[in-house]
């Protein structure tokens, strides 16, 4: 997505900070992105000399460890585990800042990156010294080129002050759904297509130059930065003890003021839907975790956003994306588009995926569109039911949930669909904005 | 006791129409479109040869049965 369209989402938050902002304390303050100056001024150097570690002892591994830090790129990982995995590696290890933000309805990525670029990067470099990495390597996709040039600057701004001793560089990469995939980073650096690999050889064992490689989210490394200033108990100030902190969110949809906002772990999505100004209309349904996420009934908007509280739902607090939808809509048209897109966003490299996937988008297309053959539903439902752990990465088993939790939030367009053809929403605009079904270009 | 064995495919290798599922019906069936689908990742002892049979005539070298539990 292009830049000014991150603009347009974020900017109108100056005023609506919800509870404490961490990440985001600089922007709601000043209302501009920090500079390394205004970095450096609110926050001192990063203390690096103090997260490198040594005879047993790795004090900055420890510390997130204490934190409860879990990663915010999606999956959830405790993220000192992975920092212990790779510091363990003999050899010297890399760092790979994961900032392709592929999930169409995500922005927080792009808007940390945009407001504390620095934040993010003494992130990496912090880890880089936790985890005996002299590379960073920071991943973004190639067509944000307006995001490219300012990270670009900001390295600059650090090199001329000589604020780190390891070697940062940037990279742009081929945009595609599943190019965000860990393996897929690690794939492309080593010279090929961003493809996801799969594994064995795990990341951490053999990444990039078949160096023990740690791969984090964007995110995840600013508050690992956080971390590192303020200790862990600072950081359990907010959220609930079991999954402490505080996470960015991307809200849109039915929601009078769309953006990015920070809330704490914790915070019951209808609290985070009233942070956006929540919904004009009477909610219907909501879509959490984006296109590989799940469809929740309106229903369950109390429901707090932690893994879990939201585990018994079939959902998770993902990357943080949270789309409402309101008033006359139809769900299995909203949904047949997205898994149009996910479909042509197979990297097709397993069968179960590349044949699967369109089969399943297909099927799905003509329930949406009143097409339904009398066999379609438990055909349906049996090959959504092969997607998932049958691939080289969770790209169908994101597919699969968003296909099973749409028929399960959507019974009565299900109904009227199967006996009665398309209902009359399904003719409305569509709600949800989905790029181009097409199959990336290219993958190098 | 014998320790345990798991089954995996790299679905990346792995081109599907195998002769894995004819040689490890119990826990191995093709999808409709001749890819693998697990029944069971763990190998019963007693179809522990079986197992072996088909990883080793995998022409992809797609199949493996690795040690220890999923
Ligand atoms: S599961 Fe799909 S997206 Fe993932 S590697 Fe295989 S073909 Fe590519
Ligand atoms: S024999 Fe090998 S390549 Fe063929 S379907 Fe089985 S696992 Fe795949």
């Amino acid at each position: 997505m292009n830049s000014s369209a991150t603009a347009r989402l974020t900017t109108r938050h100056l005023a609506a900070a919800p509870g404490a902002p961490r990440l985001l304390a600089d922007w709601y303050a000043t209302g501009r992105p920090a500079a390394l100056a205004d970095h450096l001024g609110r926050h001192g150097p990063p203390p690096v000399a103090a997260a490198v570690g040594g005879r047993g002892s790795m004090p900055l591994v420890e510390a997130v460890e204490a934190a409860g830090l879990s990663g915010r790129g999606g999956a959830g990982f405790p993220t000192a585990r992975k920092l212990r995995a790779v510091a363990e590696r003999r050899g010297r290890a890399v760092v790979v800042v994961n900032a392709m933000e592929s999930e169409p309805a995500s922005r927080k990525d792009q808007f940390l990156l945009h407001v504390a670029p620095h934040l993010v990067l003494d992130g990496a470099v912090l880890a880089a010294a936790a985890v005996g990495a002299d590379t960073v390597h920071v991943c973004l996709p190639r067509d944000r080129s307006a995001q490219y040039r300012r990270l670009s600057a900001a390295l600059d701004e650090r090199r001329r002050a000589r604020v780190d001793r390891v070697r940062l560089r940037l990279h742009a990469l081929p945009h595609a759904y599943v190019s965000s995939e860990s393996t897929s980073l690690v794939r492309w650096l080593n010279g090929g297509p961003a493809r996801p690999q799969g594994s064995p050889p795990r990341t951490h064992e053999r990444g990039v130059g078949r160096r023990p490689t740690l791969v984090n989210n964007a995110e995840t490394l600013a508050h690992l930065a956080l971390i590192a200033r303020h200790g862990p108990d600072w950081f359990r100030r907010e959220g609930t003890p079991d999954e402490p902190g505080t996470t960015l969110v991307t809200v849109s949809g039915a929601v009078a003021a769309p953006g990015v906002l920070e809330v704490a772990l914790g915070t019951p999505l209808a609290t985070v839907l009233d942070h956006a100004q929540g919904p004009a209309q009477p909610l219907r349904a909501l879509l959490l975790g984006g296109f590989a996420g799940t469809w929740l009934p309106a229903a369950h908007q109390d429901t707090p956003l932690t893994r879990r509280d939201l585990a018994p739902l079939g959902a998770a607090p993902g990357a943080g994306v949270l789309i409402a939808v309101a008033g006359p809509v139809c769900g299995l048209t909203e949904t047949a588009r997205m898994l149009a897109y996910l479909a042509a966003h197979s990297a097709r490299q397993c069968g179960p995926c590349h044949l699967g996937l369109p089969a399943v988008a297909d099927d799905f297309a003509a329930l949406a569109a009143g097409r339904a053959d009398p066999g379609l539903l438990s055909r349906l439902r049996r090959r959504t039911g092969l997607l998932a752990d049958r691939g080289a990465c969770r790209h169908p088993d994101g597919a699969a949930r968003l296909v099973a939790s749409a028929l399960h939030t959507f019974p009565d367009d299900v109904g009227h669909h199967l006996t009665r053809g398309a209902c009359p929403a399904a003719h409305q605009p569509p709600r949800i904005p989905v790029p181009p079904a097409t199959p990336p270009e290219r993958w190098r | 006791m014998s320790r345990p064995r798991t089954l995996r495919i790299d679905r990346i290798t792995c081109t599907g129409q195998g002769l894995c599922a004819e040689l490890l019906p119990e826990l191995i069936a093709l999808d409709e479109w001749g890819y693998p689908v697990l029944k069971d990742r763990t190998v019963p002892d007693r179809l522990r040869t079986h197992a072996r049979r088909a990883v080793a005539a995998c022409p992809r070298l797609a199949l493996h049965s690795d040690r220890g539990r999923p």
